[in-house]
């Protein structure tokens, strides 16, 4: 074929469109704007606020509103004020996915707070990391993973058990019952509990996975009783924990010979079920409530000052909280024109503050947080006891359970 | 022994939350042949109700079910009168408007209550448990056991020997045929829905103790009540009962011996292969539909 001149023009022409259409700028608006621009820094808060999981979701997004609030109040970051943008992804992964797009692309925000539930976060990652953006993750969860997108700051199965299930055996005894809803969080924290476990000499006497939201437990209380262990082990979730707890009243037992030792069970279930049917059960978190220290003093009076005097704080609220002065602290180091998401992470790391459960510290390696476990014993007015704190912050270690792999800053390393 | 008894027992209080449940569907359903998906709203509407009674006045569980009854079945009379009652002969569109219905009963609760997990207290004697042969029972759990039989003899009362249930009878078997005799099969039909409504509604009064009260609740509720009827056999009250005990029995069984999420699975594929070659289920009502 020859080139013609009608040929060349038309395929420049096509040529010329297609690379228009194939520039983001061309796409989406704002997207050659500043990450930080008039004074002001966008962050992104996506929290749900309709569907399953909006009843916890929601006082994260609260905590996570006064924690901005708060900094704005104080002058805003070297000056800049925070602006939150707020999407409702409506307990849906894909929603989740689809708002944090929106975020990252249209609203150019350097920074997004989200997340509780593993499923959501694991439906945001791809977005963040191919945009090379960063998300602030505040749940509790079962580790293993290692994502340089993300900076997590809940606790990890190594720092909730790894003083408290020698200290269950101390107390109780080694004949575990392990009990948790059908999905991966309790099955990763299992495969910890039983590592321990089999160190300190202990027996599993049972497993049980119930689907998510079940809530008859008569069955699982006959085995209970049929094989009298010592402890239950309990990472059963949502509502499921409330029917665990009343029918495990209802059914006789006692928490004095046979407690639940739980790594799900906050102050909001135990408001959602009466403090006479939790109390006398345990919980590791690294926070509580009815910790004392002066930062958690201030923390639950700003929350109930805005919240109503009646709204609980808890371990996931808490971290939701203290990792927005942990990204104000991270800008604070930056420079108006190097505000970028990967700045701001790389400035995060090594970052340490004041929490309200005590001094936590960003992991530069893991991108995880150095916490304070505690252990919390359930009173029937609704708030747990701290019977025994760790001497020491406890290093997250995402990948304790899997013995050749680890999590380093340049992304895991092993096997 | 002692864990074949409390297994048994496990059974049977297991069967008795979804005979509550289910109850009110199979009057409905039965009599009316109105497919209505907000039934597990109507439950969770009972549970609603009695944490608002609770919370507001004070009262105890037992004095709330009556007005519990009351008003859940005028929630479900008016559903009745500005919705279904344009679509008895329209079967495919009833469950859509009762599905929407049931969408926006949720929603409304969730508005006004807020979206908070709610509790509801067992009532102070029948929190503890009671020693029967060497085994622990939970007492609440035998009083709900109770309290199905009870209804469930108050049910077969109204429907076999009242004259109300005879006109439901009669109009059940053939509308234009009772209309012709002077039957208001308009309001026998209305009085029904409100009936089987406030049945749902004493079920979510009775199940909020035992677990936890959230305005999406119903949801597993009514899969569960339809799963009765249909395996119980349409119309039929001894079939409700006679399918709730199987499920609860089964559920409770395989639960024990495998686990929960299994024992649903199987209890799930046992109702279909015995639909599959039963399909009027275990004790059809015999007759002409």
């Amino acid at each position: 074929m020859t080139l013609t001149r009608r040929h060349f023009l038309k395929s420049a022409a096509i040529a010329g469109a297609a690379g228009t259409a194939a520039s983001p700028q061309f796409w989406i608006k704002n997207s050659g704007m500043a990450w930080a621009a008039g004074k002001e820094i966008k962050v992104g808060v996506l929290f749900s606020l309709t569907g399953t999981t909006a009843v916890v979701e929601k006082s994260l997004h609260n905590a996570t509103l006064m924690a901005i609030d708060e900094i704005n109040a104080s002058g805003g970051i070297n000056g800049m004020k925070v602006v939150p943008v707020i999407e409702d992804p409506a307990s849906d992964p894909a929603t989740f996915a689809e708002k944090a797009n929106k975020l990252v692309l249209n609203d150019r925000c350097a920074t997004v707070f989200g997340s509780y539930t593993s499923a959501s976060r694991k439906a945001v990652l791809p977005v963040f990391e191919k945009r090379k953006n960063l998300y602030w993750y505040p749940t509790l969860y079962e580790g293993r993973e290692c994502s340089k997108s993300v900076i997590y700051t809940g606790a990890v199965p190594n720092q909730q058990q790894k003083e408290f299930i020698p200290w269950l055996v101390r107390n109780f005894g080694k004949r575990f019952y392990l009990v948790g809803s059908n999905y991966i969080y309790p099955k990763e924290e299992n495969n910890v509990c039983k590592i321990l476990l089999k160190e300190l000499g202990g027996e599993v006497v049972g497993e049980e996975y119930v689907p998510l939201g079940h809530s008859e437990f008569g069955s699982v209380l006959n085995k209970f009783r049929e094989t009298k262990p010592d402890v239950i082990f309990s990472t059963v979730v949502g509502d499921s924990v409330i029917a665990l707890h009343k029918q495990y009243k209802a059914a006789g037992f006692s928490p004095d010979r046979m407690p639940m030792a739980s790594l799900t069970t906050s102050e909001v279930e135990i408001a959602a079920m009466g403090g006479e049917y939790a109390a006398g059960h345990f919980t590791s978190a690294p926070y509580f409530m009815g910790h004392e220290s002066a930062e958690n003093a201030a923390f639950i009076e700003g929350y109930q000052r805005r919240f109503g005097k009646d709204s609980v704080t808890h371990f996931v609220s808490e971290a939701a909280y203290f990792q927005v002065h942990l990204f104000r602290q991270a800008v604070e180091k930056l420079g108006t024109g190097d505000i970028t998401p990967t700045n701001i992470r790389d400035a995060a790391g090594g970052q340490e503050i004041k929490a309200p459960q005590g001094r936590v510290k960003v992991d530069a390696d893991t991108l995880h947080c150095y916490l304070w476990p505690k252990i919390g014993q359930a009173q029937a007015n609704g708030q747990f006891k701290v019977i025994q704190q760790s001497a020491d912050w406890v290093k997250p270690e995402p990948y304790w359970a899997y013995p050749g792999l680890s999590c380093t800053r340049d992304g895991l390393k092993g096997a | 022994m002692d864990i074949l008894l409390s297994q048994l027992f496990t059974g049977l209080s297991i069967g008795s939350v979804l005979l509550l449940v289910a109850l009110g569907l199979a009057i409905i359903y039965g009599a009316m042949g109105v497919i209505n998906l907000a039934h597990g709203e109507f439950v969770m509407l009972g549970a609603y109700a009695t944490w608002l009674l609770q919370s507001t006045l004070g009262l105890s569980l037992l004095p709330c079910l009556f007005l519990v009854f009351l008003m859940v079945a005028a929630a479900g009379w008016a559903v009745e009168r500005t919705v279904v009652r344009f679509l008895y002969r329209r079967p495919l569109d009833t469950i859509l408007a009762t599905w929407g219905v049931g969408i926006m009963l949720q929603q409304a609760v969730r508005l006004a209550a807020g979206a908070d997990l709610r509790y509801v207290e067992t009532p102070n004697p029948l929190s503890g448990s009671i020693d029967l042969a060497g085994v622990a029972i939970p007492s609440y759990r035998l009083f709900v056991l109770a309290f199905a039989a009870a209804l469930l003899g108050v049910t077969w009362f109204v429907v076999q020997r009242t004259e109300f249930g005879m006109k439901l009878r009669a109009v059940t078997q053939n509308r234009e045929m009772a209309s012709c005799t002077g039957i208001d099969s308009a309001r026998v039909f209305s009085l029904t829905f409100a009936f089987g409504s406030g049945l749902a509604g004493l079920a979510g009064a009775l199940v909020a103790p035992i677990k936890s009260v959230a305005p999406d609740m119903g949801t597993n509720f009514v899969v569960d009540a339809f799963m009765v009827v249909v395996v119980g056999g349409v119309g039929s009250l001894f079939g409700t009962v006679a399918s709730s005990g199987l499920l609860g029995g089964g559920t409770a069984g395989f639960a024990f011996l495998l686990n929960d999420t299994l024992a649903k699975a199987l209890v799930f594929l046992g109702v279909i292969v015995l639909v599959r070659f039963r399909p009027q289920g275990l004790f059809a009502a015999t007759g002409r539909r």
